[in-house]
């Protein structure tokens, strides 16, 4: 089944990028979660005409991704899979929205500006967020939330979700062949049928659960995970948020393009 | 229906990650009292199943489209609304970080939308009163698709309300509310279908999974605050928004322009704009640069 | 040294649905024995295993590890001196790497972080996989991920090993280099196994558990020359031994 074997594939990419041992992955992973968190505040807080503005704000993702080795074309096709409800929900604004706006010596609906932001805006929260796991590993970033304050339970959820994706994702995707091999057209796809395949994964799931706690428990288990990281939050992080986070504020109050743009004018004969 | 980061503005994300960080924090001190240390593996394997079962589809009767699970009502029904909504909530980090479906700041909308509503609203209100112990096939099914409907239809809501008060899409409140809805109905009448078919065969199967527990702690005058606050923000959103915004039009181009525009002006700047492409093309290529710079070390 | 006694005396146990998984199985095993546990599909291997851990708790009989009785309140202690490893790795590797799965034990002991580390260590290498401490466990091989089990047991110091299928799913060489790596362990051994060839390898005693009930116990290779026996319990005659048998 494709969504499922892409879905494996995807995660066993991301995974690799992460565990890879650039300087940027070794970086306490608190900074870059909440260099992340600030860079996706800073992109939303633009109006929505802005576009010029927006484009600064690229050299984030692209500094990260190229010093931890993360491939464009990974990031590119996540992009374009995840698209469609962004066009949805933006592509009426060139049809709604038709008060011109002048870019040079054509005037384009007002529209097409907000729904070229809207893209622009998806593009770089997207690409951040897929970015921050590859060069940081989700258990780090876990690490990192658990020390921001979020709530132990989630953490530990967040955690041994992950570690059973996997294992889920290849049940269901062997569950599923096995189905297909013995469906013909739509029979055998109805909802009677889909009850007892996702109830037959269900409870699977639950007899695993319960095999997991009993091995827990065999090792000592006494209802809390200690998944201990020592975190160092030294200059370098200090560093890396603090310049980040300056830069974006930079970038929020002075347009860059338009300063850029001014500037090369003036230079040009 | 996933919000994404792209349409969301500072304040309703941040406002909507408050309201979900107090919910999670408020079902994460619930679990952790259940004091019942199943939980742990049971709640973690459940979320990856939700996961894989999101992405099994199958054929909606009466109509030649296919449908999938969404889960939220399933979870509620199997732990509990306080559990159901902290496994809601890691599914849907896993996929705004993994994916790209949603975002991190519109993960506080999302967690909202798609785990409260269901959980806190459609379960104990819905689902548990008319799904009682020792209901029939048919009441179990009239109640997941009336409990479905409701969790979606608010999430739904939730979604429009959001995405308008944020005010970068351009899609008026009521059209897209009227889109939204009949779409969520269509999706509730799968994701009700689908949970009792899952929870009639498991019911066959192992009944001790799915009977309700020792009647949970009805969490009502807590939780019944909670709801009240957050039905108090998002009618506060749909105000300030109404009062922000008389015009749309005429408000944002004149947030564009400090005030409002005429053709003259506009033409009149066309060489400024023009600037600015240019600007714009060569932050874009200082930016590669960088990135290629810092690739080749 | 009787303390590392494991006695099992008349078990009963039925599992909640009414399943008769034990009725009345007995036996008694002394330090530094290894004792191969055989019987066909739901004969009732793993039901009891679990009960040599508390696990589950029989009906009816009790266990004995050491001279005392498997009590709820001896249950923790217990645990740590029977290392118990499953059937499956996936169950058994939850945390988010093979170093954090080793700590499990260790840390719930409540060791000093400098033990803890001493032994995630130890027991990495004894079992060869210092080298993917730090890797999640679902990118490991099916024989990488018996080793990390069974490291994240021995971190734990048991005196008594309790394996459930160890060499289920494995390639000839993963099943070589296991039985090598349990050779080493000196401790008492408990293997239930449908592998007769890693039984007779391994195991100088063997029990043979037929509808939950012992219905032999003795020499692994006088039980496994008993043809009758294995066919009445539905096993079959391990290959290495068919050889030199011949076949009727
Ligand atoms: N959780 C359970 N609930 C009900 N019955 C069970 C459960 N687990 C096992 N049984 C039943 O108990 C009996 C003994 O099962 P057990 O798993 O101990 O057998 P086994 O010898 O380990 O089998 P296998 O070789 O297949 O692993 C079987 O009849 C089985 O169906
Ligand atoms: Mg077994």
């Amino acid at each position: 089944m494709s969504r499922i074997a892409g879905a494996i594939v995807h995660f066993g990419a991301l995974d690799t990028l992460s565990a890879s041992g650039t300087p940027l992955h070794r970086l306490d992973p608190r900074a870059k979660v909440v260099t992340t968190l600030a860079f996706a505040a800073a992109v939303a807080s633009f109006g929505k005409y802005a576009v010029l503005p927006l484009l600064p704000f690229a050299l984030f993702p692209v500094a990260l991704a190229s010093a931890g080795g993360v491939p464009f074309g990974l990031l590119g096709r996540r992009l374009l899979l995840a698209l469609p409800f962004v066009v949805l929900v933006g592509a009426l604004n060139p049809v709604l929205d038709r008060m011109p706006v002048s870019l040079g010596p054509f005037a384009v609906a007002g529209g097409w500006m907000s729904f070229t932001s809207i893209l622009l805006r998806f593009v770089l929260t997207v690409s951040a967020a897929l970015v921050l796991v590859a060069v940081t590993g989700f258990h780090e970033v876990c690490a990192a939330l658990g020390r921001l304050g979020v709530p132990r339970p989630l953490v530990t959820q967040l955690l041994v979700l992950h570690r059973y994706l996997f294992v889920l994702l290849e049940e269901a995707g062997r569950m599923e062949r096995a189905r297909s091999l013995r469906t013909f057209g739509g029979r055998g796809r109805g909802l009677p049928a889909s009850g007892a395949f996702l109830g037959t994964l269900l409870l699977r799931t639950w007899g695993r659960a319960e095999r997991i706690h009993f091995s827990m428990l065999a090792r000592g288990f006494d209802g809390v995970l200690r998944f201990e990281r020592p975190l160092r939050f030294g200059a370098a992080a200090v560093l890396f948020t603090s310049g980040w986070i300056a830069l974006f504020l930079a970038f929020r109050l002075v347009d860059v393009p338009r300063l850029l743009g001014s500037f090369l004018a003036a230079a040009a004969p | 229906m996933h919000m994404a980061d792209a349409l969301v503005s500072p304040a309703v994300g941040g406002t909507m990650w408050a309201a979900t960080a107090g919910t999670t924090a408020l079902a994460c001190r619930r679990v952790r009292q259940g004091l019942d240390d199943r939980r742990v593996p049971l709640m973690g394997v459940l979320g990856s199943f939700v996961f894989a079962a999101q992405m099994v589809n199958f054929q909606v009767p009466g109509t030649g489209s296919s449908g999938h699970l969404g889960g939220a009502l399933l979870l509620a029904i199997l732990l509990g609304p306080h559990a159901a909504f902290v496994v809601v909530t890691s599914v849907l980090a896993i996929q705004a970080l993994f994916f790209g479906d949603g975002g991190l700041l519109a993960l506080g909308c999302n967690a909202f939308n798609i785990g409260f509503f269901p959980a806190f609203v459609a379960y104990p209100l819905v689902y548990r009163p008319l799904a009682g112990p020792g209901a029939g096939p048919g009441r179990r099914t009239a109640a997941s698709l009336l409990a479905a409907a409701t969790g979606l239809c608010l999430g739904a809501f939730g979604v429009v309300l959001e995405t308008t008060a944020s005010g970068i899409t351009e899609l008026p409140f009521r059209l897209f509310l009227g889109a939204m809805v009949p779409i969520h109905l269509a999706i509730a009448v799968v994701e009700g279908l689908a949970t009792a078919a899952v929870v009639g065969f498991v019911l066959k199967v192992r009944p001790d999974v799915v009977e309700p527990g020792p009647a949970a702690p009805t969490p009502t005058s807590r939780l019944g605050a909670v709801f009240l606050a957050a039905a108090l923000v998002l009618g506060g959103f749909v105000s300030w928004f109404a009062s922000r915004q008389p015009d749309g039009l005429e408000w944002s181009i004149a947030k564009v322009t400090g005030r409002p525009a005429t053709a003259e002006e506009n033409a009149g700047r066309a060489a400024t704009t023009l600037a600015g492409i240019g600007g714009g093309l060569a932050t874009l290529v200082l930016v590669g640069g960088a990135g290629w710079a810092l690739r080749r070390r | 040294m009787s303390h590392h006694l494991v006695i099992a005396d008349r078990l009963h146990f039925r599992y909640p649905d009414g399943t008769p998984a034990l009725t009345g199985a007995s036996f008694r095993i002394a330090h530094g024995e290894s004792v191969g546990i055989v019987g066909a599909n739901g004969a009732g291997k793993s039901t009891l295993l679990m009960h040599l851990n508390g696990t589950l708790l029989p009906d009816s009989g009790e266990v004995r590890i050491g001279e005392e009785p498997l009590t709820p309140d001896r249950i923790p202690d217990v645990r740590r001196r029977v290392g118990m490893i499953f059937q499956d790795p996936d169950d058994q590797l939850f945390m988010p790497t093979v170093r954090d799965d080793v700590a499990f034990g260790p840390l719930n002991m409540g060791l000093p972080p400098g033990e803890v580390e001493a032994r995630v260590t130890a027991a990495l290498r004894r079992t060869g996989i210092e080298e993917l401490a730090a890797r999640p466990p679902h990118r490991l091989s099916g024989g990488e991920k018996r080793r990390a089990a069974i490291a994240s047991v021995l971190a734990m110091s048991p005196d008594v090993l309790v394996l459930d299928e160890p060499s289920a799913g494995l390639d000839p060489h993963g099943r070589r280099a296991l039985i090598g790596l349990l050779r080493e362990f000196t401790h008492t051994k408990i293997v239930a196994t449908h592998d007769l060839d890693l039984v007779l390898d391994l195991c100088e005693r063997t029990i043979v558990l037929d509808r939950g009930t012992v219905r032999a116990d003795g020499k692994t290779r006088e039980i496994f020359a008993d043809e009758p026996l294995l066919a009445s319990c539905r096993l079959e005659k391990p290959l290495s031994m068919q050889g030199h048998w011949g076949r009727s």
